[in-house]
């Protein structure tokens, strides 16, 4: 049997000394720890969380069982069936369309393919309520793809269709933004390595590129679907605001502040608040257990 | 298990990455390709495994034309330099990859699956590693387990591109005599890209020394070593003092060397450039006449225990490496400055593709 002598051992464990200090992560060369912590927290503070802790305070005038008819009301509780219902659908859209895109643009080389890589972003910096306004009018029954749609059967405006269309257009460049860098990263040797072992496509798509991907892309969807809950100015124009059936909680709220119900408002608003945290809160768990494994070798 | 490679040429747009290679490699043999960078040896490498294939020639799998057969079917193992390891796989699983994708009815039981990843890293020492992921493992490690992973298929022939290549130096030395002792046990037909002709030298069965896409000889280390085939050859293997000079009417006369020219066929005033490794070159105090080179120490390298002296030719300024035994050193009593005469032992002259 061969033998290797002086093997190098990889450093397994980290001194006691600095975990039972547990500041910083590591010893680094750059000081400024507490300065950089507190500019944090301050900002923090100033920017999220003292309005975020505004709308708890202003919810707080209600009583328990004022608080708890508003929040329950059958209108107000199948807006929040909806607003979660299309968030989801829409990620889930852009989290499929956009893995396809980032893949193409990470991978190939097309004329026009810088324009088409800034075309991309466009989402984020059009007004939202310009986009509702174009998609309104490109599918309503006498839009350019609404005339086509009609005669089929697909109603695509005034409908939860439509919120969803609204959404995905939103939602799009953040799945695209986040998985593209990873897929350039993948590099083509780990593709060859799988091939020489006799991998099929689809078998080191599955096996190979798809689990890398993957905590890119939930990070991807997570940013469109937190986008998508709190989207309003492209949704109102192409919903149609039917209470009951095309009528979103942010639009609920803001319905609520022009009749000056400012409690009823910050009520709704808290419970959308506490619900989405807890969302991405258990998104980003699962995707540091991901991480962790998943490390750049 | 043979491989040949016959008249293979492949082209990037109006660059030729390898000009018109065969070559065979047979049986248990391990084959080095040495070349500088770019000389497209990884690219022949990469043209054997089938992740790339030729503009023209053939390539023969155990007398089997493979030309076009893709990595997949080609049953090539494949060690990458950057390792290539899946990282979101364990140890384990990387190694068992290449048995979990094979077709379901080739497929092993998952119990003989785990006894033959154990196995293979019971072969390059690696097993209480199985549950690591490959980013907690060094790089020499990493190195261990690609192979182990290529090993894995049971391949009819092993390729590695520069697998020592980013791994320090003491790593990287004892993880090729390491792979030399592996080759002799398993004994696959196996070929190494690398650019470090130590490294060549030291491990491989044969030689093959390549150059802007041709393959410039072929043979064991002691065969190129000892009988370069020409100037580039020499050049590349070992470090070397040229010497300019010119050949005329059956003369050859080199700084202040003169000496009767062996060619057949005497030239008129050519140009001519001889070549003599370090160890080569003989230092005297006394002049040897037409024989000799009047020259003048520059610099002692006096650690090791060998004497690195660098002259420089009073006529020619051109700088001349020697290195002598110390004991000779100490004989001599030579001091920086001090004038001797340098004599090539074994002066070499290529002309165009025949050496004299």
């Amino acid at each position: 049997m061969a033998t290797l002598q002086n093997q190098v051992e990889p450093q397994k464990t980290r001194g006691i000394a600095t975990l039972l200090r547990g500041r910083a992560k590591k010893p680094g060369i750059l000081p400024g720890f507490g300065l950089s912590l507190g500019f944090t927290v301050t900002y923090l503070s100033l920017i999220v969380l003292i309005p975020l802790s505004a709308v708890f305070l202003k919810a707080a005038t209600l009583n328990w069982a004022q608080f708890w008819s508003i929040i329950a009301a059958p209108r107000v509780v199948a807006s929040y069936k909806l607003t979660y219902g299309v968030s989801f659908a829409g990620a889930a859209i852009d989290a499929i369309f956009g893995f396809i895109i980032a893949w193409v643009l990470a991978r190939y080389d097309f004329p026009g393919k810088r324009i088409a890589d800034a075309l991309v972003d466009l989402p984020f910096a059009l007004p939202t309520a310009v986009a509702g306004i174009a998609l309104t009018s490109l599918y309503a029954p006498n839009g350019w793809l609404g005339r086509y749609l009609e005669p089929i059967g697909i109603h695509a405006v005034f409908t939860p269709l439509g919120i969803i269309i609204a959404l995905t257009f939103i939602g799009l460049p953040f799945v695209v933004r986040s998985v593209q860098p990873v897929i350039e990263d993948l590099g083509g040797d780990v593709e060859e390595a799988a091939a020489s072992l006799g991998a099929n496509g689809w078998q080191t798509f599955t096996r190979i590129i798809f689990p890398a991907v993957f905590p890119a892309l939930l990070t991807g969807f997570t940013l469109a679907f937190a986008r998508a809950l709190g989207e309003y100015g492209s949704v109102v124009f192409i919903s149609g605001n039917m209470p009951m059936r095309t009528e979103i909680t942010s639009l609920l709220i803001v319905s609520k502040l022009e009749q000056f119900d400012i409690p009823g408002a910050t009520a709704i608003a808290s419970v959308m608040l506490v619900s989405s945290f807890t969302l991405l809160l258990v998104i980003n768990g699962l995707q540091a257990r991901m991480r962790r494994t998943g490390e750049k070798v | 298990m043979s491989i040949e490679v016959r008249n293979i040429t492949k082209r990037f747009g109006a660059f030729t990455a390898v000009d018109d290679v065969s070559l065979q490699v047979g049986g248990g043999e391990l084959l080095a390709l040495l070349g500088p960078s770019g000389s497209g040896k990884t690219t022949l490498l990469r043209m054997i495994a089938g992740l790339e294939f030729p503009d023209s020639g053939s390539i023969l799998l155990n007398q089997e034309d493979a030309t076009k057969h893709d990595a997949a079917r080609r049953r090539v193992g494949f060690v990458f330099q950057h390792y290539a390891l899946f990282r979101h796989m364990t140890i384990f699983e990387n190694v068992a990859f290449g048995l979990r994708v094979r077709p379901r009815n080739l497929r092993l039981s998952k119990n003989d699956i785990r006894d033959k990843v154990m196995q293979l890293l019971a072969l390059v020492q690696l097993e209480k590693h199985e549950k690591h992921f490959p980013n907690q493992l060094s790089g020499g490690q990493r190195q261990r387990i690609a192979l182990a992973r290529a090993l894995a298929v049971e391949p009819t022939l092993l390729l590695l591109d520069e697998p020592f290549g980013a791994l320090d130096a003491k790593v990287r030395k004892e993880l090729r005599r390491w792979l030399r002792r592996l080759h002799d046990e398993i004994h696959i037909a196996s070929v190494f890209v690398t650019h470090d002709q130590e490294e060549a030298l030291e491990v491989a069965d044969r030689v093959a020394v390549m150059n802007q896409g041709k393959l410039e000889q072929i043979g064991t280390p002691q065969e190129v070593y000892d009988n370069p085939a020409n100037a580039f050859v020499y050049n590349f293997l070992g470090n070397v003092n040229l010497f300019h000079g010119r050949v005329d009417r059956g003369r050859v006369r080199i700084s202040t060397m003169d000496s009767e020219s062996q060619e057949a066929s005497p030239a008129l005033d050519r140009s001519t450039l001889g070549y003599a490794r370090p160890y080569e070159i003989n230092i005297s105090r006394e002049s040897g006449g037409a024989a000799t080179v009047h020259a003048r120490l520059v610099h002692i390298y006096g650690v090791g225990p060998k004497v690195k002296l660098e002259l420089q030719d009073i006529e020619t300024e051109a700088m001349i490496e020697a290195e002598i035994e110390r004991t000779q050193f100490v004989e001599l009593e030579l001091k920086q400055g001090d004038e001797v005469y340098v004599s090539p032992s074994n002066l070499r002259r290529f002309v165009e593709d025949y050496s004299i």
